[in-house]
Parts: structure tokens; C-alpha cells; sequence
């Protein structure tokens, strides 16, 4: 079995090797600038990838923000209230929506989620929250906020379907015990959320991480503008679309290995973010007292 | 688990070898594997996406008559085409953007131009209740993209649009967040017709957008797809995309001052009206051409070929099925929106097709092609 864990370990490291190696030319010439660095303007050599790091940490964000309450609503009623009649078509309906194509859901951000910022939601948050500088400026519906919301969609039915597997593995007994000590439906409720924390701690880690990496459905509806912006409605750029977007046409060597360099800056992104959240998963874990479930 | 592991042993070490073996072949130069035994000639082309259609048109025209070629072209960008053809991967490449010389000199050998037909960059937009084409004027194509005309009933808008309502709504312009030849194009022309086009943005493949202007999409659907689906935003686009999805074109200002339509004779216009400049070697951009009716955001789009083919059957097939393309491929043209080279370039075109080679011998004999 050895030879099978070198190998991942194997792989993980000539694909750190390759991609400095790679990004050498960007390296010497930028050095850490490249991290901090506002302006990507390949016509003119100038690259610097502070708005495409900006782009994914933001968006992937929003995505969590949304999805993570929404998930765990899912899961929590799927496991803990609603009969078996119930829960078996929704958890299906709820695992379909992973299986479909990242395309599919960029088609329906572009037709659907677009319109609606655009025509309700951008108003409606505009007429109320306007003072905020998170959501002035012109409304189009493409920019950040319908990338983060594209990717809500996207990293729900992953959360859910994690964090329902984690609520299923707590023993009964726990429930059992807290009913029969008097505790009401939701007092159990919170016991068997507390007993599974690490578990759904790492279900969010694992859509974080999908969040990341999406390339398609974002690329479709992000507006692809390499800018910081306060504004949620203004266009944004991600890694992961700038590397999709120019990967097959870069000629200029020194164009390929920012791209490069980017793909390492987005590993380390999410090596960095997952290390936080594993960081955080053993603390809960500690605060708890509960062994490990996943 | 022992055997296990030695089944996966195995299985990679097969799986590195038939790799090696793949890699290590020259697709174009390699002996092996010109013809397989049912005497079939494959061509590999990859390159500019504006072309895709025609190009298909013809490969698929080709195979009728000529069943045991086959030819597989992929669309990955002019970019990608030039790359390619440098890297010898493919047997051709496509460009709307001519190379530049120092891509030229990366090359192992020299690369022929061979120019195949015309196309034209059109501003689509999408205007609630405008129904005219709109009138624009290089110059307040370039104020949109700068950034400085910001909406719609902007005056200078307005002024060349005499009875168009323009609503007051914000402009979003579109452009191509990858490497593309249709940008060449577009900012080709609006860099020589505004000088503070060309200063602030200039004229490239992947020019350096002004931030907080627009938003990016990638290739050609993608831009379609935004202004399509967005009110108020305006992007340019090869013509077939937008004649396919049915979207208004804008009637642009040429050098001599008339509001034309990218129509095929418009874009033919163009090319007649370049010929004189039309250098030795056929690098050439045509927009901002002379002529009344020129439409003036017009280009050739280019085949990429080495002069001396390393093999002389795939170099016999390639240079038979230009021949073919530039001739009796040209009827095709027009239904998909491009226009057909003109008398004049058709012959330079073959006079191009007579210098290629294989093994210092030419491919096609003048005599043998004059009796055709």
C-alpha cells in the first residue's frame, strides 16, 4: 500500500517542482511584488495577481456565507426532522444538483441568476443597504456578487451531502439520552450539531475548497476584469478563470510563466486556507471534547 | 496486494511507455505514420476561432472529393495557431493576426502566409427599442472603451443618431478576456484611427483594458453571450456570431466618411482598396482601408504553412487542399458571411502555393496545375 500513498506524495511534489520551476522567469523578475501587485497587463509584460487573489478569496466567501447556513438547514432537516418519505427524494434532488456540469450552471447564471441581481436583488439591496460601499455602483449583473452566488449553488449540495453523512454517524443513543434528560427537539438538535462539528467543519473546508478551484460557471458570469472594487456588482477576475481563459494562447514566455505562477499562487491560496480550516476543525474539535467522525 | 501493486507497476510503466513513444515521434516529419494502411493522409490544422466555420465548411467539402484525406482543425485561437505552427505540432496553423517577425524568426523554417478569405469585426449591442442600426464613429467606439463616454444619450452618441431614442442607461462595453485575433482586429483599427486609443489601450491580441470600464468574456460565443443576455452593453464580434444570434450590427464611419454596413461587398471594398499595400510576404492589415463603401474594421485571415515540408505526401495533400480552398472552396464563402479573396490576391496566393516544397522539389507543378 506504501507505493500508493508515495505516489500522491510523489505527484504533489513535481507539481510544486514543476510550477516554480516554471514560474522562474516571473520569480526573478517580480519577486514577492507578484503577490501584491495591482495591475495585469500582459501587452505590456506588467503582471501582478493582488486582484485575481482578491477575486477568489472574495467570491469563494460569499459563496461560504450562503451556502453554509443553507446547507446545514438542509442537513439538519433532512437527518433530524423530516420523515423517511420526505427525506430520501430531497437528499436525491439534493445530490443530482452535484452532478451537474459547471457549464450548465454558468448558462443558467448568465440566463437566470444575472436578470434576477440585476432586476431585484441589486435593487433591493441598493434601495436598503445603498450606504454600504459593498453594493453602490452601477448594477449590470455580471461581477463578484453573481460569481459568489453561482458558486453558493455549486458548493451546497457538497456541503449538504457531507455534513448529512456526519449528522447520520452520531449515535442515537446521544439523542436518546438528551430526550430522555428533557431536552426539547432543538436542545438535541444543537447536542448532535456540537458532537459533529469537526465533521461539518470539514464538509465546509470541502466546499471551500471546490469554490476555489471553479473555473466555468464563474468565468461565464464574474464580468472577468482584473480590478479591486468595493462594489459587489462591479466585475471581478479569479485564478482559476484567467488560467482557463489564456492558458492555450499564451506565446510569450514570460506571459506563460506568470500564468504559471499564478497557478502556484492558487495552490498556495488553498493550502494556506485549508491549513486555517483544518487549524480551526481541531480547535472545535478540542472546545467539544468529541472524537473525530470523518 | 502484492500482485496488486505489480498490476499498477506495470500498467504505469506501459502507460510511460507508449507515452514516450508517442512524444517522442515527429508528428510532421516522422516517416511513420503519414499514411495508415488503408493509404488514409491525416492533416492536423489548429488556430484562429474567427475561421472556424468556413474552415469547416471546407474540410467537410474536401472529404467529399477526396475521401482519404482527412483534415481536423481546431479552433483554440490565433494565439494557439501561431504557437503551434512554431512548435511544429500541427501540419498547419490559422491566424486572422498576421505573425510578428520575432515569432517568425522562433520558427525552425520559413512561414508562409497564405491568406484564405475575408471577415469582418462588427459592434453588436443591446439597446431596449432602438430598432435603427446605430451610426458610430471610430472615435465614439474608442470614448466607450475608454471609458469616457459613460451612457447611453451621451451627445456625442446622439449626434450621429439623429432621430434614435437612446435610453439614459448606463453603458457596460464587452471585451475578449483571452488572446484573440478578432482583438487584433478591433483595436488595430480603433489605434489608427484614435490616437488616445492607441496610447491608453493600444493595439494587440490582449491589450491593457482601462479598469472599471467593461467586463471580459472569453472568445467569440462568450462575448455574444454577455451582450445577448445584458441590457446596455456593447462588445465586437466576427459578423457570422452575430448574424447566427440575430443581433443589430452598427453601421460604422470609414476614412471616407460614409456610415457603412459590414455587408460582403463592403468588406470585399476593403481588400480591393489595400491591394497596393499588399506586401511581398502578404502580412497585412486591412481596417481603416481607402474606398467609399469600405467597411473598415475588415481582415484577412491566414493559413500558416512551413515553405519547406518535411514530408512530401502530407506536404502534397496540404498544398492541393489550399489550392482547392482559395479556388472552388471560395462559392462557399459568402453564405457564412466572409467574403471571397479578390482576382488580384488569388493570384499571389498562388503564386505562394507554387514556392512550397518538400525535399527542395515544389509540391505543385505549374504546368500539371495549368492543365486542371
Amino acid at each position: 500500500m506504501l507505493i500508493f500513498a508515495t505516489t500522491i506524495l510523489l505527484t504533489v511534489v513535481a507539481m510544486i517542482f514543476m510550477m516554480v520551476w516554471n514560474s522562474m522567469p516571473t520569480i526573478k523578475q517580480f519577486g514577492i511584488g507578484f503577490l501584491f501587485g495591482r495591475d495585469w497587463q500582459p501587452a505590456s509584460d506588467i503582471y501582478g495577481a493582488l486582484p485575481f487573489i482578491y477575486g477568489t478569496i472574495v467570491s469563494s466567501l460569499i459563496a461560504l456565507i450562503i451556502a453554509v447556513p443553507l446547507s446545514l438547514g438542509i442537513a439538519i432537516f433532512l437527518v433530524e426532522q423530516a420523515p423517511k418519505k420526505v427525506a430520501t427524494p430531497i437528499a436525491f434532488l439534493v445530490e443530482l444538483l452535484a452532478a451537474i456540469p459547471s457549464v450548465v450552471y454558468g448558462l443558467w447564471g448568465i440566463f437566470v441568476l444575472a436578470p434576477f441581481i440585476r432586476n431585484y436583488l441589486g435593487v433591493f439591496l441598493q434601495d436598503y443597504f445603498g450606504w454600504l460601499p459593498l453594493f453602490q455602483g452601477r448594477l449590470t449583473g455580471i461581477g463578484m456578487l453573481t460569481g459568489g452566488m453561482i458558486m453558493a449553488l455549486m458548493v451546497t449540495p457538497i456541503i449538504t451531502a457531507v455534513v448529512r453523512d456526519v449528522l447520520e454517524v452520531v449515535p442515537t443513543q446521544q439523542r436518546e439520552a438528551a430526550l430522555a434528560l428533557g431536552a426539547t427537539k432543538w436542545e438535541t438538535t444543537k447536542i448532535v450539531l456540537g458532537n459533529a462539528a469537526s465533521g461539518i467543519a470539514g464538509a465546509v473546508v470541502l466546499g471551500l475548497g471546490r469554490a476555489l478551484g471553479e473555473t466555468m460557471a464563474v468565468t461565464m458570469v464574474i464580468g472577468n476584469s482584473p480590478q479591486i472594487s468595493a462594489s459587489l456588482f462591479e466585475p471581478a477576475y479569479t485564478i482559476a478563470s484567467v488560467l482557463a481563459a489564456n492558458f492555450a494562447e499564451a506565446t510569450d514566455s514570460l506571459y506563460l510563466s506568470a500564468l504559471i505562477e499564478m497557478g502556484l499562487v492558487l495552490f498556495l491560496v488553498t493550502f494556506v486556507v485549508n491549513g486555517f480550516a483544518k487549524l480551526l476543525v481541531a480547535r472545535v474539535a478540542k472546545g467539544t471534547g468529541t472524537a473525530k467522525v470523518t | 496486494m502484492r500482485t496488486f501493486a505489480k498490476i499498477f507497476l506495470a500498467t504505469i510503466l506501459t502507460l510511460n511507455l507508449i507515452l514516450g513513444l508517442a512524444c517522442s515521434g515527429d508528428p510532421i516529419g516522422g516517416g511513420d505514420g503519414t499514411t495508415d494502411s488503408s493509404g488514409n493522409i491525416s492533416l492536423q490544422g489548429a488556430g484562429a476561432s474567427f475561421p472556424k466555420p468556413i474552415y469547416e465548411k471546407w474540410v467537410n467539402e474536401y472529404q467529399k472529393i477526396n475521401p482519404k484525406i482527412r483534415i481536423d482543425y481546431q479552433s483554440k485561437g490565433s494565439g494557439g495557431g501561431q504557437k503551434d505552427i512554431i512548435a511544429e505540432i500541427v501540419n498547419f496553423g490559422a491566424s486572422d493576426d498576421p505573425m510578428k517577425d520575432e515569432d517568425m524568426e522562433k520558427a525552425k523554417g520559413e512561414i508562409l502566409h497564405i491568406p484564405t478569405v475575408l471577415g469582418a469585426v462588427v459592434m453588436t449591442y443591446n439597446l431596449e427599442g432602438v430598432d435603427k442600426p446605430l451610426n458610430l464613429t471610430p472615435e465614439v467606439i474608442a470614448a466607450i472603451y475608454l471609458g469616457d463616454i459613460k451612457k447611453w444619450n451621451d451627445p456625442k452618441i446622439a449626434a450621429d443618431n439623429g432621430d434614435v431614442k437612446l435610453p439614459d442607461a448606463e453603458i457596460l462595453p464587452i471585451y475578449r478576456n483571452d488572446s484573440s485575433g478578432t482583438t487584433a482586429v478591433f483595436t488595430d483599427y480603433l489605434a489608427k484611427t484614435v490616437p488616445a486609443f492607441k496610447e491608453k489601450i493600444g493595439a494587440s491580441k490582449q491589450p491593457n483594458w482601462v479598469k472599471g470600464v467593461g467586463a471580459g468574456a472569453p472568445r467569440n460565443d462568450g462575448v455574444m453571450g454577455q451582450v445577448k443576455q445584458t441590457p446596455n452593453t456593447i462588445g465586437y464580434v466576427e459578423i457570422a456570431f452575430a448574424k447566427a444570434n440575430k443581433l443589430p450590427t452598427a453601421l460604422i464611419k470609414n476614412k471616407a466618411g460614409n456610415f457603412v454596413d459590414a455587408t460582403i461587398d463592403n468588406v470585399s471594398a476593403a481588400a480591393a482598396g489595400s491591394i497596393k499595400d499588399m506586401p511581398e510576404d502578404m502580412r497585412v492589415k486591412i481596417t481603416n482601408a481607402e474606398g467609399d463603401n469600405t467597411y473598415p474594421i475588415s481582415s484577412y485571415t491566414y493559413i500558416l504553412v512551413y515553405k519547406q515540408q518535411k514530408d512530401a505526401v502530407k506536404g502534397k495533400a496540404l498544398v492541393d487542399f489550399l489550392w482547392w480552398a482559395v479556388h472552388d472552396g471560395s462559392q462557399y464563402a459568402k453564405a457564412l458571411h466572409y467574403a471571397p479573396l479578390p482576382k488580384e490576391v488569388v493570384e499571389k496566393v498562388e503564386a505562394k502555393i507554387y514556392s512550397i516544397t518538400a525535399d527542395g522539389k515544389p509540391l505543385r507543378e505549374k504546368a500539371k496545375a495549368a492543365g486542371e
